[in-house]
């Protein structure tokens, strides 16, 4: 396996010989540098707007703390129950809690039925394996709206509006099919001759995958739950809709503090703090994408 | 011992069909019912919100705005995720920095950055209109204006999810094997003969896959809209899942937006097949 895996990258390396266009050289910085620039601006003027007050706010658009406005941290105090914002603590661990739960549950679930489809055949009718892998995947074309009053009154019937385990419930949905795709192309991946090593040895399918594959399977099982975590972070629409004052979401509670008169410095450090987690996980994304690790999980 | 294999698939296809299966039989024949806030409950009103729905204008024109958006969006974001995916494949200084930041915005919640560029595209308060104004392209009245909020919406998605297209298409390039390159090079090719020949067929089945998951994702906008213009102004920005919201959850009328939400699947279902087909017809022929 390691054979494999190693000659696997080295045919992956990067390829060295590719003639660069010495005149578009320059473009290419100006177009990299530009991009750079488009993609951090909302994070520059969320980090300066968050050291503002309601004057340095209403004096119109500026960015130099002390030479332009007077900064002041009422909008991060304002995150821990300070004046003129709303107490995050609680959502921010609700939120970890839904997201950390339902990936768990999702991943697990969907790696088990992710090997099955990828090692035995199934029939249910006139459905095969490549039906029921469509079934699963074609989970994520269900557009939230169509979902969302359906689920309200399932939650309401099961004694799980506005609760953690309601929320759970319905994300494991969300987040299965993601784990489903990326964890049958990975263990397509893997030869089918490692199982069959483990089974002459007298192994049970169960004490093969455990031992075996699931080992092996790892990078797939660390990009599977990549996108569930940012997929159930980052969800709205079901904690907007299925979840009153008691189980607040972050999304839920900063776009709440949208409504009212909008106080844009408390609003900026929430945002900064609530995105911070899953922007560290890109340098992840980074490290994993340079080993290859991704390209055989995203094929 | 193969009776083991049902260990494997059951537990999921179990627990994912529960949980989808019910909500959608259910929305089916809520659709049939005249359910609303005077008359809740299942109450059967045959096809009355099916024939409703073939006359109301603002929907179809919320579904073909909506197609809109989606379509050239996620146009854009492939364009430019594949060019930014090139330039930073190699030979570029500091590429791995420029990497990890291309990644981020597709890691930030939707609803949170929309409320910032909210912000960003107040008229007099927000840095946008300043900036413009300096480089003499002038201010706009971002958020009120019909053809300007719809751009504001299309500028969000297209930073949010350009990140995604680069993940994939940079996942491709770095996947290639580096032979064809070598013979392009013997055979005098030079970079854009070598983009058409070998980048771009070795990068299509990886291309379609992209575009359709992101085709997919965009059909359900509904987060950015509601915070950056809650359709507005007037409906110039209101996508076919946000009217069926303004339908469901604000007037409740139960009924007929489980109608609006089946027809939408329907079409949505149908039109991505058809995308589908035709992009792996001409974009992967003759490939496996």
């Amino acid at each position: 396996m390691t054979d494999l895996t190693q000659s696997a990258a080295l045919s992956r390396s990067e390829p060295e010989a590719v003639p660069a266009l010495r005149p578009g050289l320059i473009a290419k910085y100006v177009f990299i540098l530009l991009w750079s620039a488009f993609v951090v601006f909302p994070f520059l003027w969320a980090l300066t707007t968050s050291f503002k007050d309601a004057n340095g706010v209403t004096n119109g658009a500026t960015w130099l703390p002390w030479i332009q406005y007077r900064p002041s941290t009422q909008g991060w105090s304002s995150l821990f129950g300070g004046a003129g914002g709303t107490d995050i603590t609680r959502p921010y661990l609700n939120s970890i809690a839904v997201t950390l739960g339902a990936s768990v549950i999702s991943i697990t679930l969907g790696t088990l039925a992710a090997y099955g489809l990828s090692r035995f055949t199934f029939r249910f009718g006139w459905m095969r394996n490549a039906d029921i892998t469509f079934f699963f995947i074609s989970q994520r074309i269900m557009p939230p709206i169509v979902l969302a009053i359906p689920f309200f009154l399932m939650l309401q019937a099961l004694g799980l509006l506005d609760t953690l385990a309601g929320l759970i419930l319905v994300y494991v949905a969300l987040l299965m099919p993601i784990a489903v795709w990326v964890m049958v192309d990975f263990f397509n991946s893997i030869p089918r001759g490692l199982d069959e090593m483990a089974w002459m040895d007298g192994c049970d399918p169960v004490t093969t995958f455990v031992r075996v594959i699931l080992p092996n399977a790892l990078p797939g099982l660390v990009v599977a739950g990549m996108f569930c975590v940012i997929f159930g972070w980052n969800d709205f629409f079901f904690a907007f809709t299925l979840t009153f004052t008691k189980t607040q979401l972050l999304p839920v509670a900063i776009v709440a503090l949208n409504s009212s008169v909008t106080p844009w410095w408390a609003l900026s450090a929430s945002a900064l703090i609530s995105i911070a987690p899953l922007v560290l996980l890109a340098f992840l994304v980074e490290r994993f994408l340079s080993k290859g690790g991704l390209a055989g999980a995203v094929r | 011992m193969y009776r083991q294999k049902y260990l494997f698939l059951l537990p999921g296809l179990i627990a994912l069909t529960a949980i989808i299966l019910f909500p959608l039989i259910f929305t089916i024949r809520v659709s049939f019912s005249g359910w609303d806030v005077y008359n809740p409950g299942l109450s059967w009103a045959g096809v009355k919100n099916y024939v409703r729905l073939f006359e109301d204008t603002r929907y179809w024109s919320a579904l073909s705005r909506l197609s809109l958006l989606a379509i050239s969006t996620v146009l854009i974001q492939y364009v430019l995720g594949f060019a930014l995916a090139l330039m930073v494949w190699k030979d570029v200084h500091a590429r791995r920095f420029f990497r990890v930041l291309f990644l981020v915005p597709m890691m930030t919640t939707p609803v949170i950055m929309s409320v910032i560029w909210r912000t960003i595209f107040h008229e007099s308060l927000g840095p946008l209109n300043p900036l413009l104004d300096a480089i003499v392209l002038g201010g706009q009245p971002w958020l009120s204006s019909p053809g300007w909020a719809f751009a504001a919406v299309m500028i969000v998605e297209i930073w949010q999810w350009t990140p995604f297209m680069f993940l994939l298409l940079l996942a491709g390039l770095l996947s290639l094997p580096s032979e064809p390159y070598l013979a392009a090079k013997i055979d005098g090719a030079g970079p854009v003969r070598t983009f058409f020949s070998v980048t771009f067929p070795g990068l299509a089945a990886i291309s379609v896959g992209a575009l359709l998951i992101r085709l997919i994702e965009a059909s359900k906008i509904l987060d950015t809209v509601y915070v950056l213009t809650s359709g507005g102004p007037g409906e110039a920005t209101e996508t076919a899942s946000y009217y069926i919201y303004i339908r469901g959850l604000r007037d409740f009328q139960i009924g007929y937006s489980a109608a609006l939400s089946i027809t939408y699947l329907v079409i949505m279902i149908v039109a991505l097949t058809i995308i589908a087909k035709l992009m792996v017809r001409f974009l992967v022929k003759g490939q496996s």
